[in-house]
């Protein structure tokens, strides 16, 4: 690291993952209103704020991630700093507010920390948060381990009040989910400076906004004056006549596969264009651009006017990996090539995450399969029913899209099947509200069902505004789903038992012959989050198994082939240890063969 | 046993070449204890005076698929993943995702460590056809074990409940893991006991000493022999008798009241009720000829022919 860096004199060392260290970076900087709406990779960070005291931070959730950073923006008005987190796709959902923030500043700090998932770990695409950054002209930082997740954070919030413009903190899946040694520091004071009345900054009526726009060119020029002179961006000498620009994890693999390059590792990597880099590429013979994504340092260094080899050698799409970074340098010939032995071929096993033993969500699946329905479906665990057997999804686009699509879809009035769409309570709460609004409003013939297992389950069980408790743990208001959609307008409500089979067939019959809005709300707590829900476990009376696979078809992870045979086909077992006796097997099991194992 | 001679935390940084990392691959499937496990490791390496990156990713941990920890540990640790080819160590908490994992390991010096649990899949019961296995790793113990120079293959849950204590199946792989990492064996127990409940200390310790006893008294030639026996047993049962037989389907449409009870019940979904309200079969590939549906009328109006029934083993 630098020697000029600006790390505050360390006290004390943990051990912290990346997204603990930006917690705590938030909790250092002095932050007075912290929010978020979870999302992997990005839930721990508000979790982990949440564990600071409430003296010194509010923690909370947001409906949305739109909610979060307008919570945040009103506490920077307020004249206090104020810190949002996300996950990529979150910023799309905010960026309504952030382009019109952006125009106005900051009063205190404002900093949004926004995971990036290359190589689609856990989301529906790899976008790159820098982009969004550039249209909204607000500088982003990117950490490269958990030391920098910490320090950047305070970094960014100094800019944040020395430019006046809020600033995004960049991290990665990997970034964010690696641990390592993270030096701490004391707690800077809040700053009280309180609201400051200024109509003309903080109002964007069209006259303000054309008079604040020129301002935003000017802050950009500043910031890159900033940058050549900033320790964030930092030069390492090398021994090899070529250099490599890169910035965040890509850093590591750098390091670790190709220690003799020249090295610029951008902290700031919007702007950029500054003298340092101009510097550094005229230094070195050759220049080379490792980022993950989009090209957004190689066009920057284009424009610069030199030569740049970036996504010629290396994937614009996907995770990098030092294997992939190494291959690259090979590809350009700075690298001999190694050759990975062989060793012993195995043809991998496909293990494709499935819906717990026990979801509750699994009936509401195996009924619309049943009645043979147009499935529009939404974010959340349950998306995980669009792998066999369930296999009862047909489209998943984008958070609460699930009921504007089913409208649509009916409006086209080319679908024979019956058209449903499947929203999880978390995902209803954060955008499906408007657009049942809509399909009442226009009387669509949809069938809507939420499922409600009372948490946000996906993203490891958070509380939300439906489950009554804060992040913090407390009481608060609940919201009731049932009254919730009939003060819409919604005339067919149902809110029945998950793990009642015979009566979800029954109802969602019901459900999807009504003309009109229906809406059947499937009921039940996730077996796993807050509380582990276990009930007694079931069994498998083998001499009754005719081994139809009538069970086989919930895709229940409990369940699995014996070695015993009937009529040619495997017999089934349950594993007790998995089992979490939802009893859904066995009110399917045509042969009762599946009973409660402590009757035996 | 291939060791890895121990790096030194006071190797000054800089002075000729920097000493590489240790890389130790954690693999298993969500819910076992992966991330715990590295933890654990990770956690022992830092106190021990190394720079430690543990990586992982979370988000589907808990939903039965692949889960991996990647730890490094050394003077200087860039990267938090581990290089194809590269781990010196690869731990695997179950079967098949050790061999996901396997060309991740030095082909040379790596070591292979594998509880032989099998955890099969609801994907890898997927196929109806009459005789058809499950899609379950085929490789057996025996093959690996002679593939890879440096493997140990170990019934871990067992060998922890033999111990009265089958919940510590993690910490007898942490013994036989302590094997392969030239750590003292008490900072092992120090580390683990801040891990565990308090009141399983004890269990632990045991499990961890015998997971440890188990892969110094660790004979290549005799548990070998032992997995060929077990895969040649494995074999027989597996090869069973049944080979693909189609079946036909007859419903007798004067008889079919159109009650639907087929069609609910028919757990490959291939029957449905036509216009007249009399059940057809709507795709005859997918029908297995399970007779549920002939089993289940109640107007015996499905009959399910096959050429020739397989005996019952």
């Amino acid at each position: 690291m630098d020697a000029e860096a600006k790390t505050p004199p360390a006290v004390e060392t943990h051990t912290m993952m990346g997204n603990e260290a930006i917690a705590r970076g938030a909790w250092e900087s002095g932050v007075r209103v912290a929010v978020a709406y979870p999302g992997t990779p990005s839930t721990e960070i508000l979790e982990n704020v949440a564990k600071y005291p409430q003296e010194d931070i509010e923690a909370q959730w947001a409906t949305n991630e739109k909610v979060a950073l307008d919570v945040a923006i009103g506490a920077s008005f307020a004249g206090e700093r104020a810190f949002v987190a996300m996950k990529h796709v979150g910023l799309n959902v905010a960026l309504d507010s952030l382009m019109s923030q952006t125009y106005i500043g900051v009063n205190g700090g404002l900093v949004l920390a926004v995971c990036d998932d290359p190589g689609i770990h856990s989301s529906q695409n790899e976008q790159d948060t820098r982009l969004l950054a550039e249209l909204a002209m607000v500088p982003v930082l990117e950490p490269g381990d958990a030391q920098e997740a910490l320090d950047f954070i305070r970094n960014a919030f100094e800019i944040s009040e020395r430019f006046d413009t809020p600033v995004i903190v960049r991290s990665t899946t990997r970034l964010s989910h690696t641990r390592s040694v993270v030096r701490v520091s004391e707690r800077l004071p809040a700053s009280a400076i309180g609201f400051r009345e200024n109509p003309g900054k903080n109002v964007m009526i069209p006259a303000h906004a054309r008079a604040r726009h020129p301002l935003l060119l000017e802050r950009k020029t500043a910031l890159l004056e900033y940058c050549a002179g900033s320790p964030l961006n930092h030069w390492e000498e090398g021994t090899a006549d070529y250099g490599i620009i890169t910035a965040g994890i890509s850093y590591s693999y750098v390091k670790e596969v190709a220690p003799e390059a020249h090295v610029l590792k951008l902290g700031i990597t919007w702007p950029v264009g500054s003298e340092k880099l101009r510097a550094f590429c005229a230094s070195v013979k050759r220049i080379l651009v490792v980022e993950e994504l989009e090209p957004v340092i190689e066009q920057a260094v284009r424009d610069l006017g030199f030569e740049v080899e970036g996504k010629s050698l290396f994937s614009r799409v996907g995770e990098f990996s030092p294997r992939s970074v190494r291959d690259g340098l090979v590809k350009a010939g700075l690298l001999a090539a190694q050759s990975v032995s062989g060793g012993m071929a195995t043809k991998p096993l496909i293990r494709p995450p499935v819906l717990c033993s026990g979801c509750p969500h699994t009936s509401s699946y195996m009924a619309l399969r049943a009645v043979d329905a147009r499935v529009c479906g939404d974010i959340g665990c349950y998306t995980l029913a669009v792998v066999e057997p369930l296999k009862a999804i047909d489209v998943c686009v984008a958070m609460g899209s699930s009921i504007g699509m089913a409208v649509g879809m009916s409006k086209a009035g080319t679908e024979k099947k019956p058209i449903v769409a499947t929203i999880g309570d978390s995902t209803f709460l954060h955008a499906g509200i408007p657009p049942l609004i809509d399909a009442v409003y226009n009387n669509a013939d949809i069938t809507v069902m939420i499922l409600d297992n009372h948490t946000t389950a996906m993203t490891g069980g958070q509380d939300h505004a439906g489950t009554g408790v804060t992040l913090r743990g407390e009481k608060t208001a609940r919201v009731n789903f049932e009254e919730l959609v009939r003060s819409i307008g919604v005339q067919w409500v149902r809110q029945i038992d998950s793990y009642n089979l015979a009566s979800m067939y029954q109802t969602l019959r019901e459900a999807v012959e009504y003309k009109g809005v229906s809406v059947l709300i499937s009921d039940r707590p996730c077996v796993l989050d807050p509380v582990k829900i276990r009930g007694e476990a079931f069994l498998v009376e083998s001499e009754s198994c005719v081994a139809c696979q009538s069970c086989m078809n919930l895709g229940c992870p409990a369940l699995a082939w014996t070695d015993e045979v009937y009529d040619g086909h495997h017999k089934v077992g349950i594993d007790p240890a998995q089992c979490m006796g939802c009893s859904l097997c066995a009110q399917i099991c045509p042969s009762n063969a599946i009973q409660l194992a402590n009757l035996q | 046993m291939n060791r890895r001679v121990p790096l030194k935390a006071d190797t000054p940084a800089a002075s000729s070449a920097p000493e590489r990392p240790t890389n130790v691959l954690i693999v298993g499937v969500g819910g076992q204890g992966v991330i715990m496990v590295s933890k654990v490791l990770a956690s022992l390496c830092q106190e021990l005076g190394y720079q430690v990156k543990q990586s992982e990713v979370h988000g589907m941990a808990k939903r039965g698929g692949a889960v991996f920890s990647h730890v490094r540990f050394g003077h200087t640790v860039y990267s938090p993943t581990i290089l194809e080819g590269d781990a010196d160590v690869l731990v695997a908490l179950e079967w098949a995702e050790g061999l996901r994992w396997l060309p991740y390991l030095n082909q040379d010096s790596g070591t292979f460590i594998a509880d032989t649990q099998h955890i099969v899949p609801p994907f890898a019961c997927r196929n109806r056809i009459r005789g058809a296995d499950s899609g379950y790793s085929r490789e057996t113990v025996h093959e690996v074990m002679e593939s890879v120079a440096n493997s140990f293959a170990l019934d871990a849950l067992q060998i922890a409940t033999e111990l009265g204590v089958p919940k510590a199946a993690n910490t007898v792989l942490l013994g036989t893991l302590s094997t392969a990492l030239e750590f003292p064996v008490d900072a092992w127990k120090g580390v683990i006991s801040k891990f565990v409940p308090p009141k399983t200390v004890e269990a632990n310790t045991r499990a961890f000493e015998a997971g440890h006893e188990w892969a110094l008294t660790f004979d290549r030639e005799t548990r070998l022999k032992e997995w060929q026996e077990h895969t040649a047993r494995f074999s027989a049962e597996i090869a069973r008798s049944d080979v693909a037989v189609t079946s036909t389907l007859e419903i007798t449409e004067a008889w079919c009241k159109g009650c639907d009870i087929c069609v609910k019940f028919c757990p490959e979904r291939c029957l449905a009720m036509d216009e007249r309200q009399i059940a057809v079969l709507t795709d005859p590939d997918r029908c297995t000829g399970c007779r549920i549906c002939e089993w289940l009328c109640p107007d015996l109006a499905i009959a399910v022919h096959t050429p020739a029934s397989p005996v019952e083993a």
